[in-house]
C-alpha cells in the first residue's frame, strides 16, 4: 500500500480526506529515485476546484510522458488541516508519493485568477519553503508561475523564479532539457535561470530592473542580466491537433466541480468583446479537427467511467464543425448514461433542438450574455448580441417549453450611463413580456428570469487596460440603481436580481493591473491571515485595508486613476501577440461606440497572425 | 479508501462498471441512474474484507471475466473478489443484511497498559445479563439493550493479510466467555438458498483494503468453543499490520437494529469506569451476513454470509430487459 504523509488522527478530523491522499483513478505511479526531475504541479486552491482545471491535467499527463520526469501534484490546505500542519509543523506534501514539495525540483503553480495569490503564499510557506525567490538555496525548488494571470506577473515577481507565458504545451521540454543538464555540469541556481531565460516564453523577474517616474508611474523596466529578452513573447501551440492531449484524466474519489470529462474544442475566440482578456491572450482561434475530437471524446470516457462529457471553449458556437460533433456525440452516449454539456451556446434554432436533446427542458434554464444593457453600450464593448436575437432566441424557447432564464451583466464598464444600467432591467422585463405575449396553452405558466451582474474589472492585454475603474461605492450605487429599476418593471415578481461583491472586485482591479509595488502588500496580507479570497465567506476587506495601509501603498492609483496611452505598464515587456496599436485602436473605437467584425468576417490586424496559425489561415492556400 | 464516505463509494462504483464496460441497466427518465445499491453503509476511517452491493444487468460475462474487468477498472486498496448471480426474485442485499463481524484492533500507541485486565474486564461486560445504552438517534436519545445484539465478543490474534505466522504465541491464549460461539451457524454447514440461472441480478463483493484470500478457515477453526478455555482463534485482519491481540464482535446489522462497533466499545469503556479515548482502534468489517432462520420457522438466527446467496456464473449470458 501507499504511504500516507499524514497520521488518520489527522486526516479523521478534517473535513473531506480525501483531498490529501491522492490514490486516484490513472494517477501516474513512478518510482522518484529512478527520474531526473520531480516536479511538483500546483492549482492553489482547494483541491475540488484544482481537480476540476483541465489545463494542469495536460501538463500533468505530458510532463510524465517523460521517463526522466515525475510529476506530482498539491492544492491548497482547506483551513483545517493549513492549521494542523502549521500545529505539528509537517511539511505540506505531494499527492502521489507523499514526500515533501520542498524535497522537488520544480514547483510549478498556475495562476488562474488573481484573487488566489495569498494562496500561492500559503503554499510555499507550508512547503517550508522561502516565500522570496532572493532567498531560497541550492536546494529549494525552482519556482515557476503560468496561466492567465502570468500575463502580468509583477505583483508576484518577488516570490517566483520564473514564470511561464503562455501556453505550456510547448517549451516545458527545454526547460527540463536545460535543468538536466546544468545539473550535469554542476551548474549553479542561477546558472540554471540564466539559461531558462534564454528559453522563449519563460520571464526570470529576477533579471530585471524597474524604476519609477515622480508621479508613481513606471519610468523605465530593463533586463539587467544578459542573458534576459528586452521582450518576452508568449508561447502558443499552432496546430491543435498536434498538442499533448489526455486520453486518461484523473478521476476523483470525491465531487469534484467539474465531475466529468473535459472535451476543448478549440482554443482562442473570433469575438473581441473588449473587455475579455481570454479573447485577446488566447489569439488567434485554433480548432482541434472532428475526427481528433471523436477519438478523444471515446477514449476519454471508457478510460475515466464519467457520466457527463463537457464542450469546453470561450465561445462554443463558433467551432465550425460543432453540428457534426454534436451528433457524433449523441449517437456515441446512448443508452450509456452519459449527459452531454454544453456550455456557451449562443441561443438560436440550432442550439434548442441539440439542448432539448440532451437536457430536461422543465428543469433546465437559458442563458444569454448580452453583457450591457444597452445596444449603445454592447456596441462600446463590442458584444455582438443584439436585442432581437435575444428576444427570439428566448421566445423560441418559451414556446420549446422552458421557462427560466439566466442573463448575465456587468457594471461600470467604460461610458456606462444611467439609462445603460437601468436597460439591464429593462431588457429583463422584456424577455419576461416575450413570455406572457404568447398564448397560455404555448407555454409554461410562469416564467423565471435571473439576471446577475458582476462589476467590471479592467484587465492587462485587452482595450480596456486603460480604463479607470469604479471605486467601490460607485459600483453599489450602480448596482442600487438596477435594483431599485427591476422594482418598478411590470413582471416584477417574475424576475430576481443578483450583484456581486464590490469590495472583491476594487481589489481583484489593483492585483490585475498591480506591478512590483503590491507584492508586499500581498505578503501582509497572507500574515495578517488572508487565504483563499475567492471564497466570499473567507475574503476580509478590511483586513487587506490595513495590509494597504502598513505597507504605504494606495489602492487607488492601480484602480481609479486615468492611465495615458503612452504610460509604460508593468506588463508591455510581454509581447501577446495583439499589438500595442491594435488595443489603442479598439480603445478609440470603443468610445465612438464602434463595432469591430469577428475574425472571420474580417481581419482587424490585431497582430496575432505573426504566430502564423487558426483562423487568421483559414481557407486559405 | 477508508478516507472515502459512503455517497462517494456509490459514485466510484458507478464510474468503476462504465470502465470495466459492464451492461449494467439503468433506471428511465432525462438523467438515468445505474441501478445498484450497496448491502451496508460503512463508516469512513472503516477497513473492510466484506463489502456487498446489488446491481442488475442485461448481460454478463462469466464470474471470473467479470471480477478480472472491474478489477482492471479499479483503484489500489480496493478489489473486487466475487461476482455472483442472484434471482430475479431475490431480495436485495440492503433488505437482507442481519449481522456484521468486525475486527477492531489497538491502533499503535493506543494499548492499553494491561492487555489482560481489558480483555478481562470485556468478558465480564459480554457476561452481564443486560447491557444497557442509550443511542442518539436523529430524533432525539434512545435508550436500548444491547446484549441481545452482540451475538459474540471476543478476544481473538490478530493477523495481517498476506504471508507470516497464523499460531497466535501461547501468551495470546486467553479466556473467552461463556456464550460465545453458540448461536452462528458455519457457512459450511448452511443450507444456502441458491438461485436459478436466469436471474439477472448480479452480486458482487467488492474487498478493500486487503488481500483477495479470505481466511474463512481460520475464522472458524476454533468454532464448538470451549466454555471457560483458552481459546486459539487467529483472525486476518487489515485493522492490523503486526499481529495482536484484538477485539472480534459479531452485531446485529441492518435498518431496524443497527449496532455499530464503536457503540459496543463505548459501552465497555463506560462499564469500564472511562471514556473511550478517540482513534485507539483501527476497526475492519470482516463480513456481512444475512439471516437464513427468521423465516417462518421461528427458530433461531442462521446466518450466512451475503456471497453465499448467488451462484457463480459459468459463461457469458443474456438476459431480456
Amino acid at each position: 500500500m501507499r504511504k500516507l504523509a499524514l497520521s488518520d488522527e489527522i486526516l479523521l478530523s478534517v473535513q473531506q480526506p480525501a483531498r490529501y491522499i491522492g490514490g486516484e483513478i490513472n494517477m501516474a505511479i513512478k518510482d522518484p529515485d529512478l527520474v531526473d526531475i520531480r516536479f511538483c504541479m500546483c492549482f492553489p486552491d482547494v483541491y475540488e476546484i484544482g481537480m476540476s482545471h483541465l489545463g494542469i491535467q495536460i501538463l500533468y499527463d505530458m510532463f510524465n510522458g517523460r521517463d526522466d520526469v515525475y510529476c506530482e501534484r498539491v492544492y491548497s490546505p482547506w483551513t483545517d488541516m493549513d492549521r494542523l500542519l502549521r500545529e505539528k509543523n509537517i511539511p505540506l506534501f505531494a499527492l502521489e508519493s507523499q514526500d515533501p514539495v520542498k524535497d522537488f525540483d520544480f514547483l510549478g503553480i498556475t495562476l488562474q485568477y488573481e484573487m488566489c495569490y495569498t494562496n500561492v503564499l500559503q503554499i510555499l510557506d507550508l512547503s517550508q519553503i522561502p516565500l522570496h525567490a532572493a532567498d531560497r538555496s541550492e536546494d529549494d525548488p525552482i519556482v515557476i508561475g503560468g496561466g492567465p494571470c502570468a500575463y502580468n506577473p509583477e505583483p508576484l515577481a518577488p516570490f517566483f523564479d520564473i514564470f511561464y507565458i503562455g501556453e505550456g504545451e510547448t517549451v516545458y521540454g527545454q526547460l527540463f532539457d536545460a535543468y538536466k543538464a546544468n545539473k550535469s555540469r554542476g551548474g549553479s541556481r542561477k546558472d540554471f535561470l540564466e539559461a531558462a531565460a534564454g528559453i522563449p516564453g519563460l520571464y526570470v523577474p529576477a533579471f530585471y530592473d524597474v524604476t519609477y517616474g515622480e508621479d508613481g508611474t513606471i519610468a523605465d523596466f530593463k533586463p539587467n542580466n544578459p542573458c534576459a529578452p528586452e521582450t518576452v513573447t508568449k508561447e502558443l501551440v499552432v496546430h491543435m491537433d498536434d498538442a499533448w492531449y489526455i486520453e486518461k484524466p484523473l478521476v476523483p474519489f470525491i465531487k469534484v466541480t467539474q465531475d466529468r470529462v473535459v472535451l476543448e474544442i478549440q482554443r482562442g475566440c473570433i469575438r473581441g468583446c473588449r473587455f475579455c482578456q481570454a479573447g485577446t491572450i488566447y489569439r488567434p482561434l485554433r480548432e482541434h479537427s472532428l475526427e481528433y475530437l471523436k477519438d478523444y471524446a471515446v477514449k476519454m470516457l471508457k478510460s475515466t467511467g464519467h457520466e457527463e462529457i463537457s464542450l469546453s471553449s470561450l465561445s462554443s458556437s463558433d467551432y465550425s464543425k460543432l453540428p457534426e460533433l454534436i451528433s457524433f456525440l449523441l449517437e456515441e452516449v446512448k443508452g450509456k448514461g452519459i449527459n452531454i454539456s454544453l456550455p456557451s451556446l449562443r441561443i438560436d434554432a440550432f442550439s434548442l433542438d441539440v439542448m432539448s436533446k440532451v437536457q430536461d427542458v422543465k428543469k433546465s434554464s437559458l442563458t444569454f450574455a448580452p453583457e450591457a444593457g444597452s445596444q449603445r453600450l454592447r456596441d462600446v464593448i463590442n458584444k455582438g448580441l443584439t436585442e432581437e436575437a435575444i428576444l427570439s432566441g428566448a421566445r423560441d424557447a418559451f414556446l420549446g417549453g422552458w421557462s427560466r432564464v439566466k442573463l448575465y451583466f456587468m457594471l461600470g464598464q467604460p461610458t456606462e450611463t444611467e439609462e445603460d444600467m437601468k436597460g439591464i432591467a429593462y431588457l429583463s422585463e422584456k424577455v419576461a413580456e416575450t413570455f406572457y405575449d404568447l398564448p397560455v396553452e404555448q407555454r409554461q405558466k410562469r416564467v423565471q428570469i435571473v439576471a446577475s451582474s458582476s462589476f467590471f474589472v479592467p484587465k492587462p492585454f485587452t482595450p480596456f487596460q486603460w480604463a479607470k475603474q469604479c471605486t467601490k461605492e460607485e459600483f453599489l450605487r450602480r448596482a442600487w440603481l438596477v435594483r431599485d429599476t427591476f422594482g418598478q418593471m411590470k413582471n416584477a415578481r417574475s424576475l430576481k436580481y443578483n450583484y456581486h461583491e464590490a469590495d472583491l472586485s476594487v481589489l481583484e482591479g489593483v492585483l490585475a493591473r498591480g506591478d512590483r509595488r503590491v507584492a508586499p502588500v500581498i505578503e501582509e496580507a497572507y500574515r495578517r491571515g488572508a487565504m483563499f479570497d475567492s471564497w466570499g465567506e473567507r475574503f476580509d476587506n478590511e483586513l487587506w485595508m490595513a495590509a494597504f495601509d502598513a505597507c504605504g501603498v494606495d489602492p487607488d492609483f492601480y484602480t481609479v486613476r486615468d492611465r495615458d496611452l503612452d504610460e509604460k505598464l508593468p506588463w508591455d515587456f510581454i509581447d501577446a501577440g495583439v499589438s500595442k496599436e491594435f488595443l489603442k485602436r479598439e480603445w478609440k473605437r470603443a468610445t465612438e461606440e464602434t463595432v469591430t467584425p469577428n475574425c472571420r468576417q474580417g481581419c482587424a490586424g490585431c497582430g496575432a497572425r505573426v504566430f502564423g496559425g487558426g483562423v487568421c489561415f483559414e481557407n486559405q492556400n | 479508501m477508508k478516507f472515502i464516505g459512503h455517497l462517494d463509494i456509490m459514485r466510484y462504483f458507478q464510474k468503476v462498471m462504465r470502465r470495466a464496460d459492464v451492461d449494467i441497466r439503468y433506471s428511465g427518465g432525462f438523467s438515468p441512474h445505474q441501478i445498484m445499491s450497496f448491502a451496508a453503509p460503512l463508516g469512513v476511517g472503516l477497513l473492510s474484507n466484506g463489502e456487498y452491493l446489488d446491481i442488475e444487468v442485461d448481460s454478463t460475462g462469466s464470474s471470473a471475466e467479470m471480477v478480472r474487468r472491474m478489477n482492471a477498472a479499479m483503484s489500489e486498496g480496493m478489489e473486487v473478489v466475487s461476482f455472483r448471480r442472484l434471482d430475479d426474485s431475490a431480495k436485495s442485499a440492503m433488505s437482507l443484511v442481519a449481522a456484521a463481524d468486525y475486527v477492531l484492533a489497538f491502533r499503535p500507541g493506543k494499548e492499553p497498559e494491561d492487555i489482560e485486565a481489558f480483555f478481562r474486564a470485556m468478558a465480564d461486560f459480554y457476561a452481564q445479563p443486560q447491557i444497557p445504552v442509550t443511542k442518539k438517534t436523529k430524533s432525539g436519545e434512545k435508550e436500548m439493550d444491547l446484549k441481545p445484539l452482540i451475538y459474540r465478543l471476543e478476544r481473538v490474534w490478530a493477523v495481517p493479510y498476506g504471508d507470516g505466522p497464523e499460531v497466535p504465541p501461547a501468551e495470546a491464549k486467553t479466556t473467552i466467555s461463556e456464550t460465545a460461539g453458540t448461536q452462528t451457524q458455519e457457512p459450511e454447514s448452511t443450507d444456502m438458498r441458491l438461485q436459478k440461472p436466469e436471474a439477472a441480478v448480479a452480486q458482487t463483493q467488492a474487498q478493500t483494503d486487503a488481500a483477495a484470500e479470505t481466511a474463512e478457515s481460520e475464522r472458524t477453526q476454533t468454532h464448538g468453543a470451549m466454555k471457560q478455555q483458552k481459546a486459539l482463534r487467529v483472525v486476518r485482519s487489515g485493522a492490523v499490520t503486526e499481529p495482536a491481540d484484538a477485539v472480534w464482535m459479531q452485531v446485529c446489522t441492518g435498518s431496524t437494529d443497527n449496532v455499530k462497533p464503536e457503540l459496543v466499545m463505548e459501552a465497555l469503556y463506560d462499564f469500564m469506569g472511562r471514556p473511550l479515548p478517540p482513534f485507539t482502534f483501527q476497526t475492519e468489517r470482516e463480513e456481512v451476513y444475512a439471516d437464513a432462520g427468521r423465516e417462518g420457522s421461528g427458530e433461531g438466527r442462521n446466518l450466512v454470509p451475503l456471497e453465499a446467496l448467488g451462484e457463480d456464473i459459468e459463461q457469458t449470458d443474456h438476459y431480456q430487459a
